[in-house]
């Protein structure tokens, strides 16, 4: 995950001192990706009954909210607000001593709760698997889930736990030493272009 | 055994002209440029300054009682280093020094050590408690001839009692050093009462206690025609009362601490209880305003109140620490730093505030002398260049609170003669001097 | 922020930081599983020189629901009653490797002796020291304020401030560490402070204050006001001359219900009235105002727990640890040049 790989944070959109990188998805790659993941979700569900799309922040909520809005393209009966919501996975963190101090961002679920939904928790990139290890206690503290899925926009691989994605949006190949930037509209502020860059390390 | 002769060889004398200094059989023996050095131990002296020893007319030395904060020897010792060739014993020690018996014992511990004079203070109630008048005229009549009385640490706030010491002193040229301190405006106090207690919710010591004690003691010094010397001076309103009551012609002395000279009260901030004193440290005008009294001689002396305390006393939170500060072996430091380096004052008047004027107020014959030939060799060497870093562990006394440690002051003590043997020599301690001690 | 000890030198940052983060805590109390494992293994020790069960319990049940292990030292009948220092019993509790220390002492700026004494490693939480400050009570209290403000402007609490509140504070200032922990907070988040007391419960140099000073409640009522704190009498100011009498007292300076009909004739709707506790019903505040929809008693007791756990959270993890409060300089010498 990105914010473990880098402490200051992944929100760091163009701020730093320019390094080489490279993009590897474009906003229309990403849009694409996350059309097939809508599909891929409705598919391994067998329908939209009981879903429920929980965004791990920052970036994993507007893109829970980008799924719903597909969802709710497909399935009219769909209310895309109704089905998402937001999981801060802060306190659960297994590095909490060890890494810069995190302020928690809120936790917001649907009225419906989580008991016996399933649950597709949805976040920009997969790394090394503790910040899902996190959102899954995380949920177990808010309820039961009938099933528990995850979607990624990015698997960039360097698992450290025994933790696999069942949607994602591309496979990346990357070096521990590089960085993946995910810039997305909603928190990188309107006029951002969305898009997933790779970064050499320092 | 011929006591040793010493040819100070071309210092500044008071820090005016440079002159060669003989000093033989505990005497100033002869001052002239190129003095024969045949049979002396010379000492170089160029570029140091020559003044009479210090006379510290406010010094507590813990002995009898509290030896694990200070004994008469550790407390000498430091006083030595500091230049002093004269300390007053404050009376607060356990037992109190309110009869002839502990002030005679006091000043034998003196004798005994050797390295300054050790004049007791005596107490002027018994047991410092402000209800009876102790045994003033036996302790003048005794060994130690106090002539300084005092219940430092506590105000004599009694006003008839203060009358009835003040009166009864004049028999014997005795003097009442007050500790002025309205006891119910400052019970609780912790520190100075203004913008920075306010802040940090400590009980305030306002200006007014110790300026309301000072009015009315010299009205009565006024009153019954007697000597009043007034402790550690610590605000702007007490010198304008102090000056006031000289305009008219009142017997007073006054007194300011070193640290009153250099600190504010903006200290406590830090809560550390090395700054916790009485009077406490307070705002910066009214240090500007000490400053100004010393220069100008509303304010005749600077007294160290040297307060050693164990490390217990002082490493705890603010409230439970215990009053006071080390002063002697910076006080001539600090006394630079604040009134010479300042431009307020010269050498010379240095001289008259640090041992001239308190040798007088303490009636010794034989200290705070002038640089004279056949005077009594009390003298200090002085290098005013030299700059040294404040260190407490370093120092001779047993105390280690010292509120300048890690301060960078002005001037070093070379030597120190005592009756013309040098206890302090090359700024390190020498050997007491334990012949012709009288 | 290493320690949280005042709220005179607490930034704008981190004031805001501590509240938003009690945003967050603030739900935890409202799930079924009242609990979070950001604190697991780590040891807070409430060490309480002065008798205060509801700061206790509050502290107590905020570490606990961050999983934190709670050891609680009162000072009366141990070893400190007998003469032990503070210093011997705070590195007592250092080697049972307590990672804070949430201090309630008697004696001003004990907390930051502590803080600032190299006798211990841990982090230290003032829960009041003396007359001189508690900052988790000022913070509640701000807290409690943002979320009515806030709720008045209609924009969500998170990130703001208390930028134009008319705050009054009124009662024993001199003797309180709330209102001095409070008027620094306040000032410093952006609201307005009018501290009303009788003039021998003012301290000297409160003029020097970031705040307006009144001795008439009605007067500063008439003003305008958004929220009104009211402080605690203690008993042993009744008969030190400080006033003439409770009854004297509470006529003037109480929040009684003549008060608080004339909130209603003030066309002050929307004003909250506010205590730290415990209250002395009938003397600076009446049962009606306490009980009145304007009171905020309960929600500041409530709000304590979270405002706690936010201060708990960020001194014990990750980078505010790391920045060092700036401790007052000990510089000397202090004394400015002469003119």
């Amino acid at each position: 995950m990105t914010r473990t790989s880098a402490p200051s944070g992944d929100r760091t959109s163009g701020a730093a001192a320019p390094s080489p990188s490279r993009m590897v998805l474009s906003a229309a790659d990403i849009d694409r990706a996350l059309t097939r993941i809508a599909y891929e979700i409705l598919e391994a569900n067998k329908g939209s009954e009981n879903l429920l799309l929980l965004g791990i922040p920052r970036r994993g909520f507007p893109l829970a909210q980008r799924l719903a809005a597909k969802l709710a393209a497909t399935d009219p009966s769909i209310d895309p607000a109704a089905i998402t919501g937001q999981l801060d996975v802060t306190m659960f963190r297994d590095d909490l001593a060890h890494q810069p101090t995190r302020a928690p961002q809120r936790t917001e679920l649907p009225a419906s709760g989580i008991d016996g939904k399933v649950v597709v928790l949805v976040d920009d990139v997969l790394y090394s698997g503790r910040t899902i290890r996190a959102a899954l206690d995380a949920l177990v503290d808010l309820g039961r889930p009938q099933a528990v899925r995850l979607a990624v926009l990015v698997d960039r691989g360097h698992r450290e736990l025994p933790i696999r994605a069942d949607h994602v949006g591309k496979n990346l190949p990357t070096s521990s030493a590089e960085k993946v930037r995910v810039r997305l509209a909603e928190i990188d502020g309107p006029g951002t272009v969305d898009e997933v860059v790779i970064e050499a390390g320092a | 055994m011929t006591p040793a002769s010493y040819l100070i060889r071309s210092a500044s004398l008071l820090g005016g002209a440079t002159a060669d200094v003989l000093v033989r059989d505990g005497a100033i023996a002869a001052i002239g440029d190129g003095l024969d050095h045949d049979g002396t131990t010379v000492i170089d002296a160029a570029s140091l300054v020559a003044l009479p020893g210090l006379v510290d007319l406010h010094t507590h030395l813990r002995e009898p009682g509290r030896e694990d904060a200070e004994t008469v020897e550790t407390g000498t010792r430091a006083a030595a280093l500091g230049g002093f060739t004269a300390v007053h014993a404050m009376a607060n020690s356990s037992p109190v020094a309110d009869t002839a018996g502990v002030v005679e014992q006091v000043w034998q511990l003196g004798r005994e050590s050797g390295w300054v004079d050790v004049r007791p203070v005596g107490a002027v109630t018994v047991g410092l408690a402000g209800d009876q008048l102790a045994e003033l005229g036996a302790m003048a009549d005794s060994r130690a001839r106090v002539r300084v009385f005092s219940d430092d640490g506590i105000c004599v706030s009694d006003p008839v009692m203060m009358r009835r010491a003040l009166e009864y002193v004049k028999a014997f040229d005795g003097v009442i050093a007050q500790h002025a301190q309205e006891p119910r405006l400052t019970a609780g106090a912790q520190m100075n009462e203004g913008k920075v207690s306010a802040v940090l919710g400590l009980a305030g010591w306002p200006a007014v206690a110790e300026e309301s004690i000072i009015a009315r003691d010299v009205l009565l010094a006024q009153h019954v025609g007697s000597r009043l010397h007034v402790c550690h001076v610590s605000t702007a309103g007490s010198v304008e009362i102090i000056r006031w009551a000289k305009e008219r012609g009142i017997n007073v002395t006054a007194e300011v601490t070193p640290h009153h000279l250099l600190l504010t009260e903006e200290l406590v901030r830090s809560w550390n209880p090395v700054y916790k004193v009485n009077p406490p440290l307070r705002a910066d005008e009214d240090v500007h305003a000490l400053r100004a009294a010393l220069a100008d001689g509303t304010i005749d002396i600077v007294g160290t109140d040297h307060a050693p305390h164990p490390s217990e006393a002082k490493d705890c939170e603010w409230a439970s620490a215990a009053m006071g500060m080390t002063g002697l072996e910076t006080a001539l430091s600090v006394v630079q730093e604040t009134m010479i380096e300042t431009g307020l004052m010269t050498w010379a008047d240095f001289a008259r505030v640090t041992s001239t004027t308190p040798a007088r107020i303490g009636r010794l014959t034989d200290q705070g002398r002038p640089l004279e030939v056949g005077e009594p060799a009390n003298l200090v060497l002085v290098d005013p260049a030299a700059r040294w870093t404040v260190d407490p562990q370093a120092m001779a006394t047993k105390g280690r609170n010292s509120p300048f440690a890690g301060l960078e002051l002005p001037g070093r003590v070379v030597a120190t003669f005592f009756r013309g043997h040098p206890t302090v020599l090359d700024g390190a301690l020498n050997t007491p001097c334990l012949h012709g001690a009288n | 922020m290493r320690h949280l000890l005042d709220t005179e030198s607490l930034s704008r940052d981190h004031a805001i930081a501590i509240l938003d983060t009690a945003q967050e805590m603030s739900a935890v109390g409202e799930r079924e599983v009242k609990k979070l494992p950001a604190l697991r293994g780590r040891t807070v020790v409430n060490l309480f020189f002065e008798d205060s069960t509801r700061t206790r319990i509050s502290f107590e049940a905020a570490a606990k629901r961050l999983s934190a292990d709670v050891i609680n030292f009162s000072a009366k009948g141990s070893s400190v009653s007998k003469g032990e220092s503070l210093k011997d019993t705070a590195q007592t509790l250092e080697a049972m490797s307590a990672d804070a220390v949430v201090i309630r002492h008697w004696a001003s700026g004990a907390p930051a002796r502590l803080a600032n004494s190299g006798w211990i490693d841990a982090a230290v939480i003032n829960a009041g020291d003396g007359t001189h400050a508690h900052p988790t009570q000022a913070l509640l209290d701000a807290f409690t304020m943002r979320a009515h403000w806030a709720g008045l402007a209609g924009t969500p609490s998170v990130g703001g401030d208390l930028a134009g509140m008319r705050v009054i504070i009124a009662g024993d200032v001199l003797h309180s560490r709330v209102a001095r922990s409070n008027v620094w907070l306040l000032r410093t988040l952006g609201a307005r402070v009018t501290l009303v007391a009788p003039p021998t419960l003012l301290p000297v140099g409160v003029e020097h204050w970031p705040c307006e000073v009144s001795y008439d409640l009605d007067a500063a009522l008439e003003k305008g006001v958004d929220a009104v704190m009211m402080l605690r009498v203690q008993a042993e100011r009744m008969n030190a001359s400080f006033f003439p009498s409770t009854r004297e007292y509470a006529r003037r300076w109480g929040f009684d219900d003549a008060r608080l009909a004339r909130l209603d004739a003030l066309a002050l709707k929307d004003t909250i009235v506010m205590h730290p506790g415990p209250m002395n019903r009938g003397l600076e505040i009446s049962s009606a105002a306490a009980d009145s929809p304007r009171s905020t008693v309960l929600d500041q007791v409530r709000n304590g727990v979270s405002v706690r756990m936010a201060a708990l959270y960020l001194l014990l993890s990750g980078d505010l640890k790391s920045t060092p409060a700036p401790a007052p300089s000990a510089a000397l010498p202090l004394v400015k040049d002469l003119p």
